[in-house]
Parts: C-alpha cells; structure tokens; sequence
C-alpha cells in the first residue's frame, strides 16, 4: 500500500487538500486529521519531518504557510516520501506558477488531479512532471 | 496565476473560498460550510443547471466533506456528472465520486457502466480517467465487469493508459488475488514496457507478488538488476531526474524489491553487488533525495546475503548520516544502524554517543526510534541499563498505543536476558504497576510459572529465595492506592501459593491482606476470585502442616458475602473454602499439597478407575456405552440416565459448566469419554499440573480437586476434544537460563565501562559528561558476544505464544538461509551451495531475460533462455529507447509503439525484430521531430527547462 493518505493543511490547522487511499468515514477523517494535525503542529523546525502516529508514520513537510502531510507504512522510506511532498509542490509550482494556498484552494481539483497522476493505489507511479501535467493542460485545452 | 485554461469560475464560488480561506476559527467555519449547504441543497437540484455552474457546485460539495461535514445529500449529482460529454466535467465528476464514495455504497452500481462505456472510448484521456475511477471504485464483485477490459488496455498504444491499466489490475489483486491470478504474468511482461512510466508502475505490484512469494521470481534478478543500472546510469529520460538523480523513486522501488530477491539467497545476492555497489558511490549525500537512495541500499545491504565491501559502504553512510546536525537523517541512521546491527553488530560501537544524544533528545520521534534500535540489541549484558529506560520512558508517556508496545518489549527483554530473579520481579512489578491493564493477560500467566517453576536449575535455595522477594515485593506493592486487575491476579496467586511458605508472614497476615483486596476492588470479581482461592490455599497449608485454623473476623464476613454472590463462581469458590476448612489434615494434604503447582498430574485417559464401577452397573443390567460416533440415530436413554447417575455421586446439579466457559470444571468426566480413543486420540498420559488443571486426579475427591483447580483457569478452553491450549511444559528443559548471569554481567559490565572509555577518549578530544559515558559503557560495552543463543534456548523450552518471537534474536542470515534453502529452484538445486560452479546463467546477456518476458507464454524459464540464445546476442538495448523517448512523447505518431505493444503474440523471433523497428523510430527525422518541438511547445511544457525561481515565495 504504502501511502495512506496525503493532507494539506494550513498553519492554523485547516484542511486544504485531502485525499485517502483507504476508506475512511468522516467522523474517522475528521478525528484522525484533528489528531495528526495537532501532533505535527506543535513540532519545531529542529525536530524531524517524520511523527508516529498508531501503526503507521506520518511525514510532513512545510512551505510557507501550508503543511503537507503524508501518512506512510512503517516499512516505507521517510526521506524519499519527504521529497516526494517536495515533487509535489515542484509540479504545482510548473502549473500555477509560484503556487499558494490559494491556488490550491481555488484549483482544488487540479491539485488533485496532479495527484491521480502521481499516485495510484497508495503507490508512487509517476514523477517525470511532464507526464503529469500533460493530461491536465490536455485537458484545459480542450474545454 | 499561471496556466489555468482561463476556466469561468463564478463570483459566488470565488467568495466561498475566501471566506474558507479567511475564516479564523473551527466556528467560523463550520458556519460558513452549513449556510454552503444549505444554499447548494436548495441549488443543486434546480432543472437546467448549466454544466459549468454544476462543476462548481460539486466542487463546492468536495470542500463541504473535505472541512469535515456531510454532502450525501449531492452524490447523485456527482455520479450523474461522470456521464458529461466534457472531459474535464466527466473528470470534475469522478473525481468527486471517488472522494465521496467507498467501493460498497449503493450508488456505484450506476457507475459502473459508465466507467464500462468510458473505458471503450477513443479519446485516451477519457479511458485514463475511468482506469483513476476503476481504482478506487470497484470492490471485489464488480471486478468480472471490467476486467476484460482491463486486460485490453493493458497493450493500448498510450503509455499513460497501459500505466494506469496496470495500476487497476494491481488493485483487482489487492482486492481478491484469485481473481486475477490468471493474469499475473502480464505484471512481468509490462517490467519491459518500453516507457519507463509503465515499467515503474509496474514494479509496484511485482513488489507485492514477490513479498508473497519470492521464489517464483528469482529468476528475475537479473532483469531488474540491469534495469537499475540503466536508471543509475541515466539512461532514463531526463525528465524523471529529480534533483540531479536519475529516476531515484523508481531506484529505490527497485532496491526494495533486490532486498526481497537477495534475502538469504547468496547466488541472487551476488549479482547485486556491483550495481549495488555503483549506487553507494553515485548517490549524492549532500541532497534529501541522494540520502534517501542511500537509505534505501543499506536496507538492501542488511537483507541480502552480506558481502563485506558492501557493508563497510553501509556502515560509512550510517556514520555520516549519524553524524549529520539534520535530525531526518539521524533518524535515518538511527533506523539503518537497526538494520545492519543484525549483521555486524560490533558497528554499533563507534556510534554510542550518537545513539545515546539521539535517545536523550527531546524530539520524541528521535528517541521512539532509538527505543527501536537499543531493543534490537539488547543483550544480558546491558538490559538492565535498556529496560529501566525503557520503562522510564514508558511512564512518562500517554500514548496507550506505544505504551503496550513498550510494556510488551520491556517483557520480552526481561525474560529473555533477566540477570537474576529478583531484578526479573522487580521489573515486572514495574511494567505491571504502570501498564498493567495494556499487557497481555499471557504475561501475567507467564510470570506466575516463572515464579513456580523458578529460574534456577534444581537449585531450591534459588528458588525459594525468588519467590520470598516476590511476596516480599508484592506486601509491599500492595500499599499502592490502584493496582492494575492483572497485576492483582498476579499478587493473589503467589500470596496464596507462597505467602506463608517461608515462615516470614504468618498465615493471618497473608489472609488479611487478602482479604483487604477483595475489599479494595470488590467490583472485580476475578480479582475477588483469585482472593478467595488465596486464602483457601493459605487455610489448607496451614491444616497440613497441623496448626490450628482462626479465620479472620473481616475474612468471615467476606465469606458470607461470597456464599451469597450473584456470581456462581465466587459462590463455588466460597463453598469450597468451606468444605475444605472442615476437613483432616489428611484429606487436606491430599487435595491441596503445598508447593506443587508445578507437579505433573497423571491423567488416566482410559478412567480405568471406573472400570469395577461400569462392571458393576453393567452386571446390575445397565446398558454398555455406546460411543457417539457408533450410535445410530437413536438416543440411548439408558445412557443418559448411566450419566445422571453418576453426577449424582458428587452433587445436585449442575450449573458450573453452563457458566463462563473458561469455568469448566470437570469434576466428572462423563461417560462418553469412557471411549476416549474416538473423542480424545491424543495419546499423550502426562500433563503438567499447570496447564491441565480440570481433569480430577482419580484418589482425589472431585470436589476438592475442582477447587483447587479452578485457580488456573487460563490453560482451560475446552471440555472435550484434543486439550490443545498450554503445550506441556516438562520442568526438566525450563532450567536453561542461567542465574550465573548476574555475575557475569556484573564483571563484563565493569571492565568494559573502563576499556570503552579509554578508546572514546583517545578517539576524540569532545568533552563528554561522565554520565553519558557511563550509560554509553553499560550499552555498548561489555563483551560483544550475543547470549542470545542460551537464552532462545531458554524461551523456546516455554511453550504459547513466545515460540514464534524466539526466533527473533538469531541474526537475519540465518533465519533468511533457513528459508529459502529448502525451496530453491528445481535447476538449481543441485549446484545449491557452490554457486561459482554455474556460471553459464548470470553470463548470458542479461536482456535476454528481458525478452523472454516478452513472450505471451507465463513461464520464463530458464528453458527459454538457452534455445534461445542465438536469437539475442545482438539485440539492442531495450531501455535505450528511454532516452530517445522525449517527454510528453505520447504526442508522436504512435503506430510504431502500438505496433510494438500489439505485438506479445510474436515469440522470440518477433521480440528481436520489434526491436529493430524500435531502434530505426530513433533515427533523425527532422520532419518528427519538429512537430513534436511544435506541440511540447503548444501544451506549454518545456522539458529541458530548469525551474530558476522555484518557491521563490514559499521557500521564503
């Protein structure tokens, strides 16, 4: 599985940005954000990118005012997921330009979209930008 | 803002995400999304929506669910969204479906024919969008619908669509491996998909089928070793560089995969090395992602059979990762220092300040992590050092989830490598006291045998003299407010066994303490019941040994609220005490010997006892049992009334065994099992004390035996049948951990906190607190030599569920090679162990196994690959088409690709010249790639580019 869930969330602890691959309800989505975002909010920029959280981990990265979090496996390696987040913002920052919150916020589905690309089934499937963006302008093109 | 297609979005919509955005509390926004509600109910519905103004309200919907409130009431709406003609409105839609809906909920019926219809469409967008769709819709019994369609795609000419047609057929045997068990073979032949994205998607679900099954992969070793050494060798597109890596994502799924093949299998391993090897000297340490490949191959180093060259590598990145100021890579290291420690153990040495600095650092995360690892090494040597921190930390925690885990280690530590007995009680005190509810009712049974059986071998003073400090602890302990349930049950039994054995305490002290427990926790009833059996067993030793009996005064009076309970288990309990208190000292000795919890019992199976009982009755006119299994459909009255008859010889009726099924005391075996070789065919007369407590020694009255039984009612599960619980534990092989121990840890302890100091000191000239050097000495010090071989022998001589965890300890290899050696390959196996001799296999050209795959037959045997030798010498590098394959390249004329793809029917033969058509697609044409210039160029991609100011604002 690998990836279980990957989370924007601003620092004030709003949800930006929420896609799970396994399914959760939405009292369990909203407890477990509530938690995890708590936990990973309250750290410094000394401490590591990666939390604990029950049986898996939780990588997190911050850009500004936006937090991404990932919630891995145990057997999944933290630092690739970490720069992973980082390929993420890259391939928003080719399409938006400078991306922000706000981009996000109101392009929600092409941030998601930009994700369908890039994970399937909780697994990394695609990192060459290119390819992830090219169905997203496709698409624009053509409407 | 950038490229956005210029998309209309409404005043209204552009508000609703402002006021998202501007909202300064949990309140306040939970205000804003329920009038969003209630305006999108009333809006949603309204006829003649224009398809524009329903995207937006469904994407209005998604940020409703998304803050956390419920949208069902638009779902129809998204579904019926996914039937629009727009692409991007379909998309909009089933983007919507797949956040809103699991796979079970109603309205996925109606999507499935959409996804069907769209899955057949011309436009290869639309297919990718219902392959995202397929992935996260279709639950087990829909599969059969879309599968064919499934396979089809999986040879379409767009490589984006063969990637997530993989992705979909991976979910399918996520979800239910057999249905498309049939159809694993395509997972290899997509590995030499001739785009990369294929082929690296597709490494995800051969990552799972060889997790399940590793050795009907072997045989792909060589494939994915030359595949990752094209990727190291950046013979990949340029645009799956990240940071200046080539492709380090799929390198690292790769490594994860090489690390499964090469795991206790030398011959695999050795064709790792070198590239391997290349990547350790390649990575770039000074990036995240150059570390997190580094990362990576230590994991794989640690799994795969060890090469000593490979391993100095390891260790040398651990040290800089170790040493680094980043806490990530600390906790990297700290992680891969876990791992290898497994293989050369002595590594560990030269990092203890490190790991010591990590375990003190306020990072929580960090020290977790440092837990991981001291518990990985923990030896007799420095457990006492390890598990008081571990406990420390573990009361200083609220985390119920991490505090079992702790408890859970802390114990298996303890047993494993305790160094005497009383610091074995101590510990356990300690983790009962502060994690007693999150343990494991299995602990507490365990300690209580240790306590009985004792550590030491046949030495009684030993023995004794544990048991003493663990009454002594527990008298002690017992002035604490609040005791955890298990921990009293505990604290009960070995009063009740050993309270008075000493002669310390007398007999009305142990009883009054007892009797303040079942006071103290008078709403836990088996707390109340291990209480009475306590005091019965006290008032029994004391009759044996012919003092005169007073009970208590607060003892009566528990008593008779026993006699009294609701629970007809404290109720048997008391009557019990009752009768026994009445008896001889005789009788008394007989039922309940002191000290012998640990004695076996002899268990006549046959009941021959009853032999001149049934002759009896059988002469008197009764009829002859007749087993179940030979009676015919009628029911024997007579035996029944046989049955009655006999319970009657011990007591009126019977309720006990209707009772909480763990109670079932069987004072009397009925007759059934009088043919005991139908019913019972364990032929095995002897069962310890301890864990076959219900069946009545024969001399013994049933009634009192039955009490004294009831007490372990852990080991007892069923009435009939085989007694699988508690396998026998025979005192003879429990005596293997030695309380020598102690003494030795105390001298290997000492000379090593000198000798430690020493070599650290001279190593660097860093002032180090006297503290940390000492905690480092007792860590790391001591002889390296592992005990853990003795104590495995110890645990494994215990018998439930620490079987399975006392394999543990041995190192890797071992457990790996044990394996796998029996199920090597049948070609291989006769050459199995001198792997230099076969050389003919690994030398072939590795793409020749490339191309066997490509062959449309399952079976990639080695067969294939010696006939078919002639055929590949000459061919061409497959991932060489990769570099000439420029990004966004979907765009190019693709017949040759399609024709590629349509093409698993062709055999050997067919593979090469495929090849050949591919190699002349890279010859120059000016005309191609013009066009292609022109179009990259349209759709505003432009791979060569560099991103100059990325995040100029984000990273501030």
């Amino acid at each position: 599985m690998g990836i279980r869930f990957i989370l924007m969330v601003n620092k004030q602890g709003q949800t930006r940005l929420a896609q799970y691959y396994e399914w959760l309800t939405l009292e369990e989505r909203r407890a477990l954000e509530g938690e995890i975002v708590r936990k990973c909010l309250a750290r410094n920029e000394q401490q590591c990118s990666f939390v604990e959280h029950r049986n898996y981990k939780i990588v997190y990265r911050r850009y500004a005012s936006l937090f991404f979090l990932v919630g891995v496996d145990n057997d999944e390696n933290e630092l690739a997921i970490l720069e992973f987040i980082h390929l993420l913002v890259e391939t928003m920052d080719r399409h938006f330009g400078n991306v922000c919150e706000l981009d996000i916020m109101f392009h929600l589905e092409k941030a998601h979209f930009m994700l369908e690309e890039m994970v399937m089934n909780g697994s990394i499937v695609e990192t060459s930008k290119a390819n992830i963006l090219s169905p997203i302008q496709l698409m624009d093109k053509a409407s | 803002m950038g490229s956005q297609g210029g998309f209309y979005q409404s005043k209204e919509f552009l508000d609703l995400v402002k006021s998202i955005g501007e909202a300064r509390s949990k309140a306040e926004e939970d205000r804003i999304v329920l009038s969003e509600i209630e305006t999108l109910k009333r809006r949603i519905s309204e006829p003649d929506t224009p398809k524009r103004k329903m995207k937006e309200y469904i994407i209005r919907l998604v940020y409703v669910e998304m803050l956390g409130h419920d949208a069902s009431f638009g779902y129809i709406h998204a579904v019926k969204m996914t039937h629009d003609d727009t692409l991007l409105v379909k998309r909009t839609g089933y983007l919507a479906v797949t956040l809103f809906l699991n796979e079970d909920h109603d309205l996925i019926i109606l999507i499935v024919n959409t996804i069907q219809k769209d899955l057949k469409s011309d436009n290869y967008l639309v297919v990718c969008v219902a392959l995202n769709a397929v992935c996260k819709l279709i639950n087990e019994e829909t599969i059969p619908a879309v599968l064919p369609q499934i396979v089809e795609l999986l040879a379409h000419p767009k490589e984006a669509v063969r990637k997530k047609a993989i992705m979909a057929l991976y979910r399918f045997y996520q979800k239910s491996p057999s249905s498309v068990s049939h159809l694993v073979s395509n997972f290899r032949k997509r590995l030499c998909d001739n785009d990369p994205g294929v082929m690296g998607a597709t490494l995800c679900p051969l990552f799972d089928l060889i997790t399940n099954d590793v050795n009907s992969y072997k045989d792909l070793v060589i494939s994915f070793v030359s595949i990752l050494k094209q990727v190291a060798e950046r013979r990949l597109p340029k645009a799956y560089d990240y940071h200046q890596m080539p492709a380090p994502f799929i390198q690292i799924k790769l490594l994860k995969i090489l690390a499964l093949l090469g795991s206790g299998d030398k011959q695999a391993s050795e064709n790792m090395y070198t590239v391997v090897g290349d990547i350790f000297r390649k990575c770039d340490s000074s990036s995240n992602i150059g570390n997190a490949v580094l990362y990576e191959c230590i994991c794989c180093v640690s799994s795969i059979y060890p090469n000593p060259k490979l391993l100095e590598s390891a260790a040398d990145a651990i040290s800089r990762f170790l040493k680094s100021d980043s806490h990530n890579l600390k906790y990297m290291g700290i992680d891969a220092l876990g791992r290898l420690i497994k293989i050369s153990p002595e590594i560990a040495e030269q990092h203890q300040l490190a790991v010591i600095d990590c375990l003190e650092d306020p990072d929580d995360t960090l020290k977790r992590k440092t837990f991981e690892l001291l518990y990985k090494m923990t030896k007799s040597t420095n457990v006492e050092v390890i598990v008081d921190r571990m406990i420390d930390y573990m009361i200083s925690i609220n985390d119920n989830h991490y505090k079992t885990e702790i408890a859970s280690r802390c114990v298996e530590l303890a047993e494993q490598f305790a160094p005497s007995n009383q610091w074995f009680i101590q510990t356990m005190n300690k983790v009962f006291e502060h994690a007693g509810d999150l343990v494991n009712i299995k602990v507490a049974h365990n300690l209580m045998r240790l306590i009985a059986e004792g550590f030491g071998e046949d030495d009684n003073t030993a023995d004794s003299q544990l048991r003493s400090s663990a009454v002594e602890s527990y008298l002690y302990i017992l002035g604490e407010p609040k005791l955890p349930s298990v921990f009293l049950q505990v604290i009960c039994w070995v009063l009740g066994e050993y309270g008075t054995a000493d002669g310390k305490y007398s007999a009305s002290y142990i009883t009054g303490k007892l009797c303040d427990v079942a006071e103290a926790y008078s709403n836990d009833e088996t707390v109340k019941a291990y209480a009475v059996t306590a005091l019965m067993k006290i008032y029994a030793f004391e009759i044996a040994a012919g003092r005169m009996v007073d009970m208590l005064p607060e003892c009566h009076s528990l008593m008779e609220e026993f006699l009294a309970s609701h629970s007809t288990d404290l109720q048997q309990r008391a009557y019990e005490l009752q009768a026994v208190i009445g008896l001889d000292a005789h009788a008394v000795e007989s039922i309940m010997p002191s000290d012998a919890s640990c004695e076996d019992i002899e268990v006549d199976k046959a009941l021959s006892f009853l032999n001149g009982y049934i002759q009896e009755s059988i002469e008197k006119g009764a009829q002859p049992y007749i087993p179940e299994s030979e009676r015919s459909g009628m029911l024997n009255i007579s035996n029944f009334r046989n049955q009655d008859h006999h319970e009657a010889s011990s007591h009126g009726l019977r309720f006990e065994a209707y009772e909480l099924p763990k109670q079932t005391v069987q004072a009397r075996i009925p007759p059934a099992s009088l043919a005991s070789t139908e019913l019972v065919p364990v032929p095995e007369p002897v069962y310890p004390r301890e864990s076959y407590q219900t069946t009545t020694v024969p001399s013994v009255s049933s009634d009192a035996a039955s009490t004294e039984l009831k007490l372990r009612l852990d080991g007892v599960q069923k009435k009939w049948g085989r007694q699988t619980h508690f396998p026998s534990t025979s005192t003879s092989n429990s005596t293997s951990q030695k309380t020598v121990n102690g003494i030795t840890q105390v001298d290997g302890s000492n000379t090593a906190n000198s000798r430690t100091r020493e070599t650290y000191d001279s190593r660097k000239q860093v002032e180090i607190s006297p503290e940390k050097q000492k905690l480092a000495a007792s860590l790391f010090g001591g002889p390296s030599k592992t005990e853990k071989k003795s104590a495995t022998g110890h645990k494994s001589s215990k018998p439930s569920s620490h079987m399975v965890k006392s394999h543990a300890p041995k190192s890797s290899m071992e457990v790996a090679s044990e394996k796998t050696s029996p199920v090597q390959q049948p070609p291989d196996l006769l050459d199995f162990g001198e792997p230099t001799v076969k050389s003919t296999a690994p030398s072939l050209d590795p793409f020749k196994d490339l191309e066997g795959l490509l062959e449309p037959t399952t079976q990639v045997s080695s067969a294939v690959n010696h006939s078919s030798t002639a055929a590949v010498t000459k061919s061409p590098d497959i991932m060489g088409l990769y570099t000439e394959t420029p990004a966004g390249a979907h765009h190019k004329d693709s017949d040759i690709l399609s024709g590629l793809s349509n093409s698993p029917m062709t055999n050997m033969v067919g593979g090469t010249t495929t090849m050949q058509v591919a190699q002349s697609s890279k010859s120059p044409n000016l005309k191609d790639s013009l066009e292609k210039d022109a179009l990259v160029r349209q759709m505003g991609v432009t791979p060569s580019s560099q991103n100059p100011n990325l995040f100029k604002d984000l990273l501030g």
